[in-house]
C-alpha cells in the first residue's frame, strides 16, 4: 500500500475553518475579551469563505486508484464559502445575545467554528466515510450548542434547551449509526465507499446493495429533518436560542442535502427518496398552518421546504443541480426570516408566538419589508424572485424527466404553504398591540440582514450566476 | 424601440420605490407623474407598427408565426431556458394601453396614501409584463408578480372582510398560477424553447402534449379569468376591495386571463385547444347564463358588478372557444370594452358606496332625485354593460354569439342561442339595478350623501366614458391590426 499524496492547496479551506476554531479558543484563553473573540471567529469565518473561492477547482487530493477523498469543484468551493458565511452570519446575529451572557462566548464561538470545519468537509468530501465524518464533525457541537443556555439571575429558569438538545442527539445518533451501517451494507456488496466508484452492484449482491442504499438515505434524511425523521426539529428549534435554530435550519440542512445530493447521484434510490419527498412536504405544509410560534412554524415550513429539495433528488442524477440550487436560495431566504425575528425580539428572547410580531412592520418597515422578501421567496413568489426560481428549477426538472405527478404534488404543497405565509406576511402589517416599546435593531444583526438581503436580491436578478458554478 | 418596451416596465418599477419613499402628501401627485409617463410610454408603440406590406410579402401561413411591432430579447436565466424577451403586437397592444390609461386614472383618484400608490405601480409592471412577455417562463414570472401586491390591496385597504378576501383570493389565483407553471414548463420542456414567437402554431409539439397542455393552461387562465365553476373568489375579493383595487382587478388583472389563453393556451397548444373548444364553449355559455342568474339576485352593488363580469368574462371565453377570427376579435375587443366599461362601473359603485356608507341596494334608492349627475353615469355605464349597439360593450357579446352561429353545427347554434338569452338577462340585471338604485324616493343613506361630482371624479371617469363611445362606434380602434396575427395564431388562411 502507498501513502497518499496530500496536496495542500486542496486543503486551505479545511485548514482556515479549522485555524479559525483553534484561533476562537487561543483568542478566549488569551484575551480573554468577549468582543475580541467574536471579532476572531467572524474574520476566521469570512477568511475561511474567502479562501474556498479563491483556490475553486483544484485537483483532488488524497486520492487512491479509483477515486478521491477530497475534491475540489466549482459546487465544492461555493457550498463551503456558504458553510462560511451562514457561520458569519449566525455568529452576527448571536452577538446580541452573547453580550448579555446568554452563553459562554469563548465556547460559543469554538463550537460554533467546529460546526463550519464540518460543513466544509462535507463540501469538499469525495468518500462516504469522510462524509459521515464531516456531518458528524458538523451536528456534533450543534448539541452542545443548542443546550448552551445561561440563565441571568432571577430569570426563569426552564430546561427547555437541555431537553430540546437530548432530543436532538438521541435521534442523530440513532440515524448516524443507520446511515453507518446502510454504508457497511454497501460496501459490503460493491466494495466501494467513494463517490465515484458507486454504483450497481455486481447480480448476487443487488438486494443487499439496495438495502443498504436506503438505509443510508433515510439516515441522511435525518439532517435535512425529512418526515418520518423530522420530529425533533420543531422541539429543537424552538429550544435553542433563535440564532442556533437558524443555524440548524439552514447550515445543517445544507450538509444534509449535499450528503444525500452525492447518495442519490449515484445509486438508484429515486423511489425511497420520493416517498419521503411527499411525505416531508405534505405534512411540513399541513402541520405548519396550525402554528402560533414564530420559530415553530419556520421549522415546519423548513421541513416542508425539504421536501421539494427531496423531490428533486428524487431524479437521481439529474436532479442534483436543481436541489443544490434551490438549497442555496433556501438557505439565503431562511436565514433573512430567522435574522429578522432576532432583530425584532428582544436579545436572548426565543422566537416568540405569532401575536408578538403583530404590526411589527409598522414599527420597523425595512425589516418588515425584509420578511416579506424572505417568505414570499419560501413561498416562490415575487418579490422574492430567488425562491420563485428556485421553485421553477426544481419543477422544471421533474416535469423535464417525467416526474410530473411529483411536480404536482410540489406545486400543490407551495399553495398550501402560501396560505400561512400570508398569514405571517399580513400579521405584520396589521394594528399593533398598544404596549409594544421601540426597539432599537443593533448594529450586527442588521448587518447580516443587509448583507443577506443584497445576495437574495442579486440572486433574484441574477440566478445565472449560481446555476453557472453548481 | 427596445428601450421602450423596457422602460415601460422600468417607469413605473422606479416609481413605486420613489412613491414608497415619498411622505404621504405628496405620493398622488408624483404617482400620478409616474403613472401619467408609463401611459404615454405604452402609447407609443403604434408608432413602430409593422406596415402591412411586410406581412403580404411573406402572404399567411409561411411567414413567421408572429410579426411583433417592437420586441427586444436578452439572455437572463439561460439554465431555466428563461429570456427577458419582450414585444408588443396588434393583440396585446389595446391591453398594454389600457393598463396604462387605468392605473393613470386609478393613481390620480387614489386617496389613501403613498404604500396603496406604490402597489399601484407594482401592479401594473406585472400586468404590462404579463402583456408584453414573449418568453413563456417570463409571462409565468409577470403573471406570479401582481399576486402578492393585489392580496396588500384588498388587505390592507379593503372592507369588513377583507381578510378572509383577500386570502380566498391569493390562494384561489395562486392554484391557478401552479397550474400555469406545470403547463408552461411542459410546453417548454417538450418543445425546448419559450420563445413564444417560436411556438406560436406550436408545429414541433405532440398532439398528446399539447392536449395536456393547454388543459393545464386553460384551467390556470380560467380561475383568472375568472370561468364558471371557478369563480368564487371574485365576488368576495371585488365586494371588499377598495374602489381603485376593484378597478384594477376587474378592468386589467381578469384581461389576464384570457389574454393568457388567447396567447399562450391557444397559441403554444392549438391542436389542444381546439380539442378542448366545445367543454370551453359549454362552460362559457354557462357562465354567461349562471352570471346573469346569480346578478338578478344580488342585493349588494359592488358584488353585483363582480357578478356581471363572471357573464362578460363568459361572452369573452366563448369568443376564443369558437377558434374563428371573428370569434377572438370579439373577444379582444370584450376585454377591452369590459376594462373600460366595468372599470367605470366600479369608480361609481365605490363612489356611491363611500357617499351613502352602504352598497345594499335595499339601502339605496333614489339616487337622481339627489344627485342626478351620478345617476347619469351610473345609468350610462349600466347601459354600455348590457350592450347597447353604439357603445363599447355590444361589440365583443353580439359577435361572440355569431362567431359561434358561424362555427355551425347543432351544438354551437344551440350555445349562441343560450348565450343569446343570457345577453338578455344581462340587460334585465342592470335594468333592475338602475330601477332600484336611481329611481323612486331618495332613501335616507342616499338623501344624507354628498351629491357632488368632484374634479378629481370627472378626470378619473371622462377618459372611460369617452373611449366606451369611442371604442362602441368605431371597434376598429381595438381591431385594427389584429387580423393577420389571429390568422397566423389560429392557423387560418385568410
Amino acid at each position: 500500500m502507498t501513502s497518499q499524496a496530500v496536496d495542500h492547496v486542496a486543503l486551505l479551506p479545511l485548514y482556515a475553518a479549522a485555524g479559525t476554531a483553534i484561533l476562537a479558543l487561543l483568542a478566549d484563553l488569551f484575551a480573554g475579551k468577549r468582543a475580541a473573540t467574536i471579532t476572531a471567529t467572524l474574520l476566521g469565518a469570512l477568511a475561511t469563505g474567502v479562501t474556498a473561492l479563491a483556490v475553486g477547482p483544484w485537483e483532488p487530493t488524497f486520492c487512491v486508484p479509483g477515486g478521491c477523498s477530497w475534491v475540489p469543484s466549482w459546487p465544492a468551493a461555493v457550498t463551503a464559502a456558504l458553510f462560511a458565511g451562514l457561520t458569519a452570519g449566525v455568529l452576527a446575529l448571536s452577538v446580541p445575545a452573547l453580550r448579555l451572557g446568554t452563553a459562554p462566548a469563548g465556547e460559543f464561538c469554538f463550537l460554533l467554528a467546529c460546526s463550519m470545519t464540518g460543513g466544509v468537509t462535507v463540501a469538499y468530501a469525495g468518500d462516504l466515510l469522510t462524509l459521515i465524518v464531516g456531518l458528524e464533525t458538523l451536528t456534533l457541537p450543534l448539541y452542545v450548542l443548542v443546550g448552551l443556555r445561561r440563565f441571568a439571575p432571577g430569570e426563569r429558569t426552564t430546561t427547555d434547551a437541555a431537553s430540546a438538545s437530548v432530543t436532538f442527539f438521541l435521534i442523530s445518533v440513532i440515524s448516524t449509526a443507520i446511515a453507518l451501517l446502510g454504508i457497511a451494507l454497501n460496501y459490503a456488496a460493491t466494495g466501494a465507499v467513494h463517490l465515484g466508484m458507486l454504483g450497481p452492484a455486481p447480480a448476487p449482491f443487488a438486494a443487499l446493495a439496495g438495502v443498504g442504499a436506503a438505509l443510508l438515505v433515510i439516515g441522511l434524511a435525518f439532517k435535512v429533518a425529512a418526515v418520518p425523521l423530522h420530529a425533533w426539529a420543531p422541539a429543537t428549534y424552538d429550544g435553542a436560542l433563535v440564532p442556533i435554530a437558524a443555524y440548524l435550519s439552514t447550515a445543517s440542512k445544507l450538509g444534509g442535502v449535499l450528503a444525500l445530493a452525492a447518495v442519490v447521484a449515484r445509486l438508484d434510490t429515486g423511489v425511497v427518496v420520493a416517498a419521503l419527498a411527499v411525505l416531508t412536504m405534505t405534512v411540513g405544509n399541513l402541520v405548519a398552518l396550525r402554528q402560533t410560534r414564530m420559530v415553530r412554524l419556520l421549522a415546519w415550513s423548513s421541513v416542508a421546504q425539504a421536501g421539494y429539495i427531496l423531490a428533486a433528488l428524487a431524479l437521481g442524477a439529474d436532479g442534483v443541480p436543481a436541489a443544490l440550487a434551490y438549497a442555496v436560495f433556501f438557505v439565503v431566504l431562511e436565514l433573512i426570516a430567522f435574522g429578522v425575528v432576532v432583530a425584532l425580539r428582544p436579545a436572548a428572547a426565543d422566537g416568540g408566538t405569532l401575536d408578538d410580531f403583530r404590526g411589527a412592520a409598522r414599527r420597523h418597515p425595512w425589516l418588515g419589508a425584509a420578511l416579506v422578501l424572505a417568505l414570499a421567496g419560501l413561498a416562490g413568489l415575487p418579490p422574492g424572485l430567488a425562491g420563485l426560481f428556485a421553485k421553477v428549477s426544481v419543477v422544471g426538472a421533474l416535469v423535464a424527466e417525467g416526474w410530473t405527478w411529483l411536480a404536482a404534488v410540489v406545486v400543490v404543497n407551495a399553495v398550501i404553504a402560501l396560505a400561512y405565509y400570508v398569514r405571517v406576511g399580513a400579521l405584520l402589517y396589521a394594528a399593533p398591540a398598544e404596549d409594544t416599546e421601540h426597539r432599537p435593531v443593533r448594529r450586527p444583526v442588521a448587518a447580516v440582514l443587509v448583507a443577506t438581503t443584497i445576495v437574495a436580491v442579486v440572486l433574484g436578478f441574477a440566478p445565472q450566476v449560481l446555476f453557472d458554478v453548481l | 424601440m427596445n428601450t421602450l418596451l423596457i422602460a415601460l416596465l422600468a417607469v413605473p418599477a422606479l416609481g413605486a420605490v420613489v412613491v414608497a419613499l415619498l411622505p404621504d402628501r405628496r405620493a398622488r401627485l408624483v404617482s400620478t407623474g409616474f403613472a401619467a409617463v408609463t401611459f404615454v410610454l405604452s402609447a407609443l408603440p403604434i408608432l413602430a407598427r409593422t406596415d402591412e406590406y411586410s406581412w403580404f410579402a411573406y402572404g399567411p401561413g409561411d411567414g413567421p408565426p408572429m410579426l411583433p411591432w417592437a420586441e427586444v430579447d436578452l439572455p437572463w436565466v439561460p439554465a431555466l431556458g428563461l429570456e427577458f424577451h419582450l414585444g408588443v403586437d396588434g393583440i396585446s397592444y389595446p391591453l398594454i394601453v389600457l393598463t396604462g390609461l387605468l392605473t393613470l386614472l386609478c393613481c390620480a383618484y387614489n386617496r389613501k396614501g403613498r404604500a396603496l400608490a406604490a402597489l399601484l405601480l407594482v401592479l401594473e409592471i406585472g400586468v404590462l409584463g404579463t402583456f408584453l412577455a414573449l418568453d413563456l417562463i417570463l409571462f409565468f414570472l409577470f403573471f406570479e408578480v401582481v399576486l402578492l401586491p393585489m392580496y396588500a390591496v384588498i388587505a390592507g385597504w379593503g372592507g369588513p372582510n377583507r381578510r378572509a378576501a383577500a386570502r380566498k383570493f391569493v390562494l384561489y389565483t395562486l392554484a391557478g398560477s401552479v397550474l400555469l407553471l406545470l403547463g408552461v414548463l411542459l410546453v417548454v420542456t417538450s418543445a425546448g424553447t419559450g420563445d413564444l414567437v417560436t411556438l406560436t402554431g406550436a408545429a414541433e409539439l405532440s398532439k398528446d402534449t399539447q392536449h395536456v397542455a393547454f388543459v393545464l393552461l386553460a384551467l390556470a387562465f380560467a380561475v383568472k379569468a375568472p370561468l364558471w365553476p371557478l369563480h368564487t373568489w371574485l365576488p368576495d375579493a371585488h365586494t371588499e376591495a377598495p374602489t381603485v383595487g376593484s378597478v384594477i382587478l376587474a378592468g386589467v388583472l381578469l384581461k389576464m386571463g384570457t389574454y393568457g389563453m388567447i396567447r399562450v393556451g391557444v397559441g403554444a397548444a392549438p391542436e389542444g385547444a381546439g380539442w378542448a373548444s366545445p367543454v370551453l364553449g359549454g362552460l362559457a355559455v354557462v357562465a354567461i347564463v349562471a352570471g346573469a342568474l346569480i346578478c338578478l339576485r344580488q342585493t349588494e352593488l359592488k358584488r353585483l358588478i363582480a357578478y356581471s363580469s363572471v357573464g362578460h368574462m363568459g361572452f369573452v371565453l366563448l369568443g376564443i372557444a369558437t377558434m374563428s377570427i371573428t370569434g377572438v376579435q370579439a373577444a379582444l375587443v370584450g376585454n377591452v370594452a369590459h376594462g373600460l366599461i366595468t372599470g367605470l362601473l366600479f369608480f361609481l359603485a365605490g363612489t356611491i358606496k363611500d357617499r351613502t356608507g352602504t352598497g345594499s341596494l335595499d339601502l339605496i334608492g333614489g339616487l337622481r332625485e339627489t344627485a342626478p349627475r351620478l345617476a347619469g353615469l351610473l345609468g350610462f355605464a349600466a347601459i354600455a354593460s348590457l350592450g347597447l349597439p353604439g357603445l363599447a360593450g355590444f361589440w365583443g357579446e353580439a359577435f361572440a354569439v355569431i362567431a359561434a352561429v358561424q362555427r355551425g353545427g347543432p351544438f354551437w347554434l344551440t350555445l349562441a342561442a343560450v348565450a343569446a338569452v343570457g345577453g338578455a338577462l344581462t340587460a334585465a340585471y342592470f335594468l333592475r339595478l338602475l330601477r332600484r338604485v336611481t329611481h323612486g324616493p331618495a332613501t335616507p343613506a342616499v338623501a344624507a350623501a354628498s351629491p357632488a361630482v368632484t374634479r378629481i371624479e370627472w378626470l378619473a371617469w371622462t377618459p372611460l366614458i369617452l373611449l366606451t363611445l369611442a371604442v362602441g362606434v368605431v371597434p376598429a380602434l381595438v381591431l385594427n391590426d389584429t387580423v393577420e396575427p389571429l390568422a397566423n395564431l389560429l392557423g387560418v388562411k385568410l
